[in-house]
């Protein structure tokens, strides 16, 4: 039964209040005003008065509009022809194409009972040393790149995209620019990934309501996939903006900020979104890559710090490369032990050696005399960074696993790197590999890095 | 006080009527009499949803639901119940997976495959299992509240059938059931009151959560170390059977790790997890690998000794502030029965910001941060219900707390730590530093204080604590002056501080021997380590004593990760002591200096010492140190 209500008592925002007895909670209405209709969603009752989220915003809604209560919540279509497919933040096509208004499911779904789920085992290859040598990507984790406006996010999203072995892949993008958009949209279509992929897109110039829907119209259809089965992907970039949205209708309704004017349950809200990361036994399962901007590289904002403690670790993508240091993946133990008996002490070891060439620069940044150690420490540092750190380099994780080891001998003797002494008797290059290109200095990655479009 | 819930069942039912709704609070318009903190339940198109009176204000009357709240309207009926939020107490607690409502896990999933159906509430404790009951009372003998009537075997214990915590005064056994099987609610005694009243028992009972058990003789001060098997925490900052302590760090410095480990490894007889508003995932592993693990103690499964209460962030918020009472009440109850319990809860951040939100949509006045300003009293209230007590019987029994804190920004200063840091016997900080070099755990040892004894003298404990923070003091100064800067003692001193951490606080979490160490075995590595710092060294410069304990680091790290008693564990052994007499100097100069100079107070502590200190003084009490210019941890 519809319900209709034909006097909005108060605009405010992007938030209508009318008087509707007898609605439910989170049930969607339609706003019809001169600038079209608009879906807008039921967020508090208050004895006779409800207060509805305007999706496409309430710029020219009249107090005389009609507001028709439709008896359901957010619904999305769910099929097979979800595939190379764009909508926008309601569902609505944003190809052209014919709009999809059958067999639709609930956006807003249950969680998972904890018992069962399992523990995650398999890895996600994506041919990045940085991610699958030293964080790897395992299926069914929940993991945000950190990273700053301005550094290539949106890139190496899409390279993870179009490298990662699975089966569909989902782009939410939220309050994206529309050259980045096309960027992407085109990347996926041009490698021919757009066909096993599903794009919800908001962006910025799209109303911000509609960029609170994004993850959940995303994650409600790969849950859907994953229990047919299927190996889903889902991208989210960029969280913060869903982040903004969500500050800015919290403090319309009036909502006690509680840190830079974030809402109390900004936890709550990412938590329930990025837990939809799951593997369902004996059949698919949904991981999640979001990206996260921090503004002023400032890690302890409350949206990349809420979001740290959520995620199942982090990308760290600052001066173009992803950081050994803050990057981490904390389900990596599941799966580093089935690659190699290596990789896991090789990629301690590394990053250790990696920390004291770091603190060995600020030494000489300062002046210090460098002791020959220190001079290693340097050598090793640069390769590292070279070979394995630059985002250009694209190799599977035995030959990244080979490389860490020819660094190690190219740099140190065999006791010195502290590795377990059967490793080393197993792994160390029997022969040395003469060291090419001894005095690589930064220029040299530097201009590596400016190729770096060509690779991608 | 009156807590007994069947006496009240022959009062009539009481409704309200939903008035208004936001998010998961719910306004209700009642009549006649509610209660406080009294549940209710929501009547939606075939379910019920499970809410509690939160505040009261006239004839209206605000609840928190405890599931979501899409689909309720204006107009809707709640249901009252006249009971506060309780818990089952009983046999066949153990090894068990429940919410924060204490509803079982592994039986929904009858109900709801994969997810978790809305309003569906079942019984904890099964209905159907056959308990063997042998009494301990006779009709005649005079029992008062949580007085043994009986028991039964449950996994590793006796079960102690008490007479329920609810029953004041003293009560006559009329009949006391034979010794044979029973089911939870079949009756097992009858009591008689003074006034003639007989009151049936079974083997199991309610009591509301948000209030202490308090039946025992008396609390006493928690002396016996509880031993976790990680070095850094039984050594320098070891924790009390009946003690409480908190594990802040910011995100990825590894406290859900450290609390996992502890869990397998600590010596105690019952775990309980809460997993308290974190990832599911993180005890998924707990639930999965628990009972295919064997208790070396006990000889049976892990999960045996394990109860997991389960309000991932993802669950009902409601229900995650009510996680972490369910979770202690469960424990005082094991106390009662003479067992030691440790509760690990993570994270109590995410407990605060429950509250916190529930304040900010009662629309309190906010304290800081917007958390409600009464957060202080209810962080101390929660771990005060932890303790060593003596019971009527004499025996023994305590529930540990530990809290972990997940700090906004990693930031020390914001209020939940500071809450918890007050109410707390000992402190484990651990850092970002740390964890991104890869020192597991991350516990800082500069940092990180306890007030508790443990398996080490305190001046022993103090000497080395001592000498980690000039090692890193002269790691500062050598940042500053260079490595040639500074003298030869120095950088020996720096150097075994760095040896000190990287054989002895770190821990291989993954290495199957090293994972967990012994206090046996920590006694005898903590006094071979002593050994080797007391032996006068010679080396002519800095290359040769880097390289001198680069060689004793790597054959320690082997020896650490040999099983005790192997032939190489005795190998290994061997070469240490091998190696350490190879270097020893002949004159006592170089090692008598570097000891001396640890214990002369230099002047560049203060402007080397870490952003916020503290430290336990020699008489327990605690100085606070803070600088201006290094506030973030990072």
């Amino acid at each position: 039964m519809r319900r209709i209500s034909d006097k909005i008592i108060q605009i405010s925002g992007n938030v209508i209040m009318v008087l509707a007895p007898g609605v439910k909670y989170g049930e969607l209405a339609l706003v019809s005003s001169e600038r079209g209709d608009s879906f807008a969603e039921i967020i508090r009752i208050e004895e006779e008065r409800v207060y509805l989220q305007v999706f496409s915003g309430s710029i020219g809604i009249s107090t005389g509009d009609k507001v028709t209560f439709l008896g359901h919540e957010m619904r999305v279509h769910f099929s097979k022809n979800l595939l190379g497919r764009v909508f926008d933040g309601t569902g609505r096509p944003r190809d052209g194409r014919p709009s999809l208004n059958e067999n639709l499911i609930q956006v807003s779904g249950s969680t998972v009972n904890p018992v069962k789920r399992i523990i995650p085992s398999r890895m996600i290859h994506t041919g990045i040393p940085m991610i699958d040598m030293f964080n790897s990507l395992v299926e069914s984790q929940k993991i945000s790149i950190f990273t700053t406006p301005g550094e290539p996010y949106n890139e190496l999203l899409v390279r993870v995209a179009l490298q990662a072995k699975v089966d569909i892949t989902i782009l939410g993008g939220m309050g994206l620019r529309y050259d980045d958009y096309l960027f992407l949209k085109n990347t996926l279509e041009r490698d021919g990934a757009l066909s096993r992929s599903v794009l919800f897109i908001h962006t910025a110039a799209d109303p911000v309501v509609e960029c609170l829907m994004v993850p959940d119209l995303s994650l409600a259809v790969a849950e859907r996939f994953a229990l047919n089965g299927e190996r889903v992907l889902v991208l989210l970039t960029d969280m913060k903006n869903f982040c903004d949205a969500l500050k800015e209708i919290a403090i319309i309704m009036e909502h006690v900020p509680s840190n830079r004017g974030y809402p109390g349950d900004l936890y709550s809200q990412l938590a329930s979104r990025y837990e939809k990361a799951v593997d369902f036994e004996d059949f698919g399962s949904v991981t999640i890559l979001s990206v996260t901007t921090m503004p002023g590289d400032d890690i302890t904002h409350p949206v990349p710090d809420n979001t740290g403690y959520i995620t199942e670790g982090q990308y760290y993508l600052t001066n173009k490369r992803i950081e050994p240091f803050g990057s981490l993946s904390r389900l990596k133990q599941f799966v580093n032990e089935n690659t190699r008996e290596d990789h896991r002490s090789l990629m301690d070891t590394m990053v250790q050696l990696y920390a004291f060439y770091q603190d060995t620069k600020e030494k000489k940044a300062m002046g210090f005399r460098m002791s020959s150690w220190d001079n290693k420490l340097l050598k090793y540092g640069n390769l590292f960074e070279r070979d394995l750190m630059d985002l250009s380099v694209n190799m599977p994780l035995k030959d990244a696993l080979d490389r860490g080891w020819g660094i190690l001998a190219e740099c140190f003797e065999r006791e010195e790197t502290g590795l377990r002494t059967e490793l080393v008797n197993k792994f160390w290059p029997k022969e040395m590999i003469l060291c090419h290109g001894e005095d690589q200095t930064y220029q040299d990655s530097t201009e590596k890095r400016k190729r770096q479009p060509e690779a991608l | 006080m009156k807590l007994d819930s069947n006496s009240e069942n022959h009062k009539k039912k009481r409704w309200g009527m939903i008035v208004g709704i936001d998010k998961n609070m719910i306004t209700v318009q009642f009549k006649g009499t509610l209660k406080q903190n009294e549940v209710g339940y929501a009547v939606l198109k075939g379910c019920r949803l499970k809410s509690e009176v939160i505040r009261i204000m006239g004839d209206k009357a605000d609840l928190q639901v405890f599931e979501e709240t899409r689909g309720l309207k204006r107009g809707d009926l709640v249901e009252f119940t006249d009971e506060l939020l309780s818990v089952e107490l009983g046999p066949g607690l153990l090894g068990r997976v429940f919410d924060g409502l204490q509803n079982p896990l592994n039986e929904l999933v009858e109900k709801g495959g994969f997810f978790l159906p809305r309003g569906t509430y079942l019984t904890a404790l099964p209905d159907d299992v056959r308990w063997i009951f042998t009494p301990r009372v006779r009709p005649g003998d005079s029992v008062e509240a949580a007085d043994i009537i009986g028991t039964v075997p449950e996994s590793i214990f006796i079960h102690k059938i008490m007479v329920p915590f609810y029953l004041s005064g003293r009560y006559q056994v009329i009949d006391i059931a034979e010794p044979g099987t029973y089911r939870k609610n079949e009756q097992i005694a009858l009591l008689k009151d003074g006034r003639g009243g007989r009151i049936p028992l079974s083997m199991s009972f309610q009591w509301p959560i948000k209030i202490p058990v308090s039946l025992y003789r008396e609390r006493l001060d928690p002396v016996e170390p509880l031993i976790t098997r990680i070095r850094i925490i039984d050594t320098f900052f070891p924790v009390a059977k009946g003690g409480t302590y908190c594990i802040p760090g910011p995100f990825g410095a590894g406290k859900t790790v450290l609390q996992q480990i502890t869990s397998r490894n600590a010596e105690v007889n019952v775990v309980i997890i809460a997993a308290c508003g974190e990832r599911a995932g993180e005890v998924v592993e707990t639930i999965r690998e628990f009972p295919r693990v064997t208790d070396p103690v006990t000889g049976k499964s892990l999960m045996e000794r394990t109860i997991i209460i389960c309000n991932t962030s993802s669950m009902p918020l409601a229900a995650r502030e009510s996680s972490v009472y369910t979770a202690v009440t469960l424990g005082e109850y094991y106390r009662q029965m003479g067992l030691h319990v440790l509760l690990l809860a993570d994270s109590t951040s995410r407990w605060a910001q429950a509250m916190r939100e529930r304040s900010g949509r009662l629309e309190e006045i906010p304290g800081e941060e917007a958390f409600p300003a009464y957060l202080e009293s209810i962080v101390a209230n929660l771990y005060e219900r932890a303790g060593l007590v003596s019971l009527k019987d004499g025996t023994m029994g305590s529930v540990t707390i530990c809290g972990t804190v997940s700090p906004a920004g990693g930031n020390f200063e914001e209020p939940v730590t500071q809450a918890t840091l007050k109410v707390v016997g000992a402190f484990h900080g651990l850092s970002r530093e740390r964890s991104d070099a890869r020192r597991y755990p991350a516990i800082d040892p500069l940092e990180s204080w306890s007030n508790y004894r443990g398996i080490i003298d305190i001046d022993t404990r103090n000497r080395i604590l001592k000498l980690i923070s000039r090692a890193n003091e002269i790691d500062q100064m050598m940042k500053v002056v260079g490595e040639e800067g500074i003298s030869l003692d120095d950088y020996l001193l720096y150097l075994q501080g760095n040896f000190i951490d990287s054989v002895y606080l770190q821990q291989n979490a993954f290495d199957r021997v090293d994972s967990a160490t012994s206090s046996e075995r920590q006694i005898k590595v903590f006094s071979l380590l002593m050994d080797i710092l007391d032996t006068p060294l010679s080396v002519k410069n800095k290359e040769e004593a880097r390289t001198y304990f680069g060689k004793l680091r790597q054959i320690f790290l082997d020896y650490n990760s040999s099983s005790e008693g192997s032939v190489e564990f005795h190998e290994n052994e061997r070469r240490i002591k091998d190696i350490v007499v190879e270097h020893q100097g002949d004159t006592s100069q170089v090692g008598k200096t570097s000891l001396r100079s640890v214990l002369v107070e230099s002047d560049l502590d203060s402007h080397f010492r870490r952003s916020t200190s503290m430290k336990a003084t020699g008489n327990g009490s605690l100085t606070i140190q803070k600088e201006e210019d290094e506030k973030d941890i990072r």
